[in-house]
């Protein structure tokens, strides 16, 4: 067992090119290896405060639900914490917060992921709970606990989606951006009515597909000894069996040939403005730029859109633009809400001619510096914390899942450290044209 | 809101955290899983499959024993923090804890004033003062505070609770020099710019209006609302209320703050990646010559008692098609400085502050009415409210009213051992990860300012919660969980709602419109 040995211990270094000190180091020391089972681990020892936190994620997400099931991968990860073969439905929680544990999942287009964290004392509880529901979730799931999952995950859909003001909007914006049969065009959350489909026959070939350990990573990190650990991993986990070779996922092209309009209604007091590209996939080349363009168009008060819809004309009462970059491509939206007495057009057209000011002429060097040292700083900030969502060891999963290897940090920030006015100013101009784009309006209910 | 569903599985919502991304999280998480890995998947079961023949040989042997939970070691010891306490020339307090975890530093200013220092008629200046802080300060304007701040990488804040108001900065430490000047600009010397305070209050009265659409955010304000009244301040948001919005001038903030942002009223507390003298040097510099105004000085005058609700009430908020209703069951709860305080953070826990709570195992897990359901005891310097909470689904109001009901009755009995040794362990063992973060540790220290905690409150923390006994959940409760006099708030779809509410005959019931409600 124990093959595939890579056990490395990679300092990764951080340097602070504006400070006038040598750069400050930041340290991500780790150390990898695989079980024979296919199970990826990775180790990192952080003992600031004696706890430790346990990050496992499946190489799943709702990329991979077939038509007619979407949301099925997120209520698949509700199920996850109901109980496995030598848990007893409810213990998963009970025995964590006995332990003064917390403990959370969440579900992606691209993957799921699971977190626990608990008192340095309950590392092994941790892992006897994670490598039961990854090897035995099956042996005692029913139909009960399928039904029970799904009316929870209904309402958090009525919470977050049909009961939140502009909650549905996103739901649409990936339906106008994406083809049909891309996986994409579906929301995470599902549709109704495929949640009610949802069969306890398919939470058992789910399961069987996609929860091996050879689609999993496992991520021990905080106050731990690392040798102890492996020991304790190699314990708990290796018995977990292998399972089958996960295919790729084979998505339909995705491009924009045109301007795409829809208005919907909400029950919302203002008009909102949606405008979305496609774009260029996580770390591919544009990916960071487009990063740094949403900075330059709404990042602060001084940012192209903000201090234009906002501040000057005051027209907006807010305006944020992200690149939401993904595996299988990438979607870049501008979003605003117009205040009383103003509407979308006006957004549209100051929105438009900023875009176009930056298609002729590229962003101050300061704009882009600026942009860049705040994320350098939220590099620093994000290595605080060693578990939850975003916690160190959950990005050293997604470093990993990345393909860039656990080590990523350094050239991560690189990505953005090197960008230059000129190619801000290239993907504004190569991939957020006029013409080809797609824009959702939400309008006041009975105002349409 | 309440405690358990905050983040709880919230799932395809989840922000990654990647930092670039942190300026809109209100949208999903990035997702990444690139091509490459694709690929790498493959290759690695390729591999494994040779490997698994002396794989499975040694599993007999190393199979663990799965029959009962392997056992917790003992329990980690805190170790909290040292803190420094040093004073400026001026006398200015300046809390600071060293640690060098990353290069970061935070300094918060906290001032003793917030919306319960709001004087009658002013609803909201508090609020507002703080809000107007970065909006013009010095010789710098609005627009150059935010391009020197964010040029900076530095988060700069400025806000206001009900007990505190505070100027928060995180920033590298190599820059902590350039960033202190413009935070003691913003809370020191703010212009208040006519201008600026008009566009400042129609992005308020704005809110205000978006806040109307939101069954989530009518709750709350509509539950306040009923709970205190709209003469006591806890009774209307600390922004205020579309009225006072429209009626503060530039000389409200003006005079609120020469009264309230005074060194006597002030704590400064550095955490970070910065020895003690270094930073005592600098804070010094920009913050040693600030001075007393006594002239301007208004002393604090604590905010007074509410009386407590004697009859239960039930208040409809009409929203048409709302999907789910939008539950506050409550009344006046306690002050911060409650004897009870251990007792009530334990008895809270069980009832609906974690996710194994009996309102959250009810509602959630038996009945699925909804995603998640608490409690909370919101503490503040004087006693701010109770409340259960949950949305539910709009066609399960009714009944998830019932079980409301039920499991705050419930709480009238004893507490059986094992949940109580859960709860309080639930607490106690998790409160070391509570120390992990500068900001963590900074907002410990505020609390600790801001209610006059004592020196030990922390070190102590432990053993008070663990000796909490079940007899003393069971008085508290007795005192504090009284269900036939709390009010009920039900924001939803009225139509559907109301005849099965009036059906469980649990008090009188009223149907009111969103601004009778938050009282506008």
């Amino acid at each position: 067992m124990r093959r595939c040995l890579v056990p490395l211990s990679i300092a990764v270094l951080l340097s602070v090119p504006l400070g006038a000190q040598a750069p400050p180091q930041i340290e991500v020391p780790f150390r990898q290896f695989r079980l024979a089972n296919g199970l990826n681990v990775i180790l990192h020892r952080d003992t600031r405060v004696p706890v430790v936190a346990v990050n496992v994620w499946y190489h799943v997400g709702s990329a991979n639900e077939k038509p007619g099931r979407t949301g099925f991968a997120h209520l698949f990860e509700h199920l996850m914490f109901e109980g496995s073969k030598n848990v007893k439905e409810g213990m998963f929680d009970n025995l964590l917060e006995g332990a003064g544990g917390d403990n959370n999942g969440s579900t992606s287009n691209d993957r799921t992921n699971y977190v626990i964290d608990v008192p340095k004392n309950a590392l092994e509880l941790a892992l006897f709970l994670e490598s039961d529901r990854m090897a035995f979730l099956l042996d005692t799931m029913t139909p009960e606990r399928v039904n029970g999952q799904r009316d929870v995950v209904k309402n958090e859909r009525r919470q977050r989606y049909e009961n939140e003001p502009y909650g549905m909007a996103s739901i649409e914006l990936d339906k106008m951006l994406w083809p049909p049969n891309h996986p994409y065009s579906w929301p995470t959350i599902g549709y109704m009515e495929d949640l009610t489909a949802a069969s306890h026959q398919d939470v058992v070939e789910f399961f069987k597909k996609f929860y091996a350990p050879n689609n999993a990573s496992l991520v021990v990190a905080g106050d731990i000894e690392l040798d102890r650990t492996k020991a304790l991993v190699e314990k708990w986990f290796n018995e977990v069996p292998t399972g089958g070779v996960v295919e790729p996922i084979a998505p339909p092209a995705a491009i924009l040939t045109t301007v795409q309009k829809k208005t919907i209604t909400d029950r919302v007091s203002l008009p909102r403005l949606y405008v979305a590209w496609l774009t260029p996939r996580v770390y591919a080349p544009g990916d960071a730029a487009l990063d740094m363009a949403s900075s330059v168009l709404a990042g602060g008060k001084n940012s192209r859109l903000y201090k234009r819809l906002v501040y000057d004309m005051q027209i907006a009462q807010d305006v944020t633009a992200y690149q939401q970059s993904a595996a299988l491509g990438s979607s870049f939206s501008i979003i605003a809400t117009a205040r009383q007495g103003h509407t979308v057009a006006e957004l549209r057209t100051a929105i438009d001619e900023e875009l176009e000011k930056l298609r002729r002429e590229p962003p101050t060097a300061r704009e882009v510096q600026r942009a860049i040292n705040q994320l350098e700083a939220s590099f620093y900030r994000r290595m605080e914390r060693v578990g939850g969502f975003g916690g160190k060891a959950d990005q050293l999963n997604a470093y990993h899942a990345a393909g860039g290897g656990p080590d990523f940090f350094a050239e991560d920030l690189a990505r953005y450290t090197s960008i230059k006015p000129s190619d801000v100013q290239a993907v504004i101009i190569e991939w957020l044209p006029a013409d080809r784009r797609v824009e959702l309006v939400v309008e006041p209910e009975g105002r349409k | 809101m309440s405690a358990p569903q905050r983040s709880r599985r919230v799932s395809h919502g989840a922000t990654e955290v990647w930092g670039h991304k942190g300026h809109h999280d209100h949208k999903e998480q990035s997702r990444r899983t690139p091509f490459l890995l694709l690929v790498f998947f493959v290759i690695v079961v390729a591999s494994d499959l040779r490997g698994l023949g002396d794989g499975a040989g040694l599993l007999a042997q190393t199979r663990p024993d799965r029959s009962s939970p392997p056992p917790l070691g003992p329990a980690p010891q805190l170790n909290l923090p040292q803190v420094q306490k040093r004073t400026l020339s001026n006398g200015l307090p300046v809390w600071v804890i060293e640690t060098r975890a990353v290069p970061l530093v935070q300094v918060n200013l906290l001032i003793k004033a917030g919306a319960g220092d709001d004087p009658a008629g002013k609803f909201g200046v508090a609020s507002l003062t703080a809000a107007m802080l970065d909006e013009g300060a010095g010789s710098r304007s609005s627009l150059q505070i935010s391009d020197e701040v964010d040029f900076l990488g530095a988060d700069l804040t400025t806000t206001s609770s009900f007990d505190a108001s505070a100027v928060r900065l995180n920033v590298p430490v190599s820059r902590m020099k350039e960033a202190l000047a413009v935070m003691a600009d913003v809370a020191l010397r703010p212009t208040f710019p006519a201008d600026e305070l008009e566009r400042v209050r129609k992005e308020r009265l704005t809110a205000l209006l978006q806040a109307k659409d939101d069954p989530a955010a009518v709750a709350p304000l509509a539950f306040a609302h009923t709970v205190f009244g709209p003469s006591h301040r806890y009774g209307t948001a600390a922004m205020g209320t579309e009225s006072t919005i429209k009626a503060f001038t530039v000389g409200d903030l003006k005079a609120f703050h020469a009264a309230m942002y005074q060194p006597t009223n002030a704590t400064l507390i550095v955490t970070g990646d910065v020895r003690a003298a270094d930073a005592i040097a600098q804070l010094e510099t920009h913050f040693g010559q600030w001075h007393n105004n006594p002239a301007a000085a208004t002393p604090r005058r604590p905010v007074p008692g509410a009386s407590q609700l004697t009859e239960g009430q039930i208040t409809i908020v009409d929203i048409p098609g709302a999907a789910q209703s939008q539950i506050r069951i409550g009344w006046v709860g306690v002050a911060r400085s409650t004897p009870d305080y251990f007792t009530l953070e334990v008895m809270n826990t069980i009832l609906g502050g974690s996710f194994t709570s009996r309102l959250n195992q009810n509602l959630r897990e038996e009945h699925q009415y909804a995603y998640g359901a608490g409690s909370r005891f919101d503490m503040r310097l004087a006693p701010g409210p109770f409340y259960a909470a949950a949305g539910v689904q709009t066609d399960k109001t009714s009944e998830a009213l019932r079980e409301f009901f039920n499991e705050l009755n419930r709480m009238s009995k004893p507490v059986e051992a094992d949940e109580l040794m859960k709860a309080k362990n639930y607490i106690a063992l998790s409160f070391p990860g509570e120390f992990e973060t500068l900001g963590d540790l900074a907002s410990h220290i505020e609390e600790q300012v801001v209610y006059s905690l004592p020196d030990s409150f922390f070190a102590d923390y432990v053993r008070n919660v663990q000796s909490v006994t079940s007899a003393a959940v069971q008085k508290a409760a007795a005192t504090h969980i009284q269900p036939k006099r709390f009010a009920v708030v039900v924001v939803g779809d009225r139509k559907t709602i109301e005849p099965g509410i009036r059906a469980l005959n649990l008090a009188p019931v009223r149907v009111l419109s969103v601004d009778e409600a938050i009282g506008q």
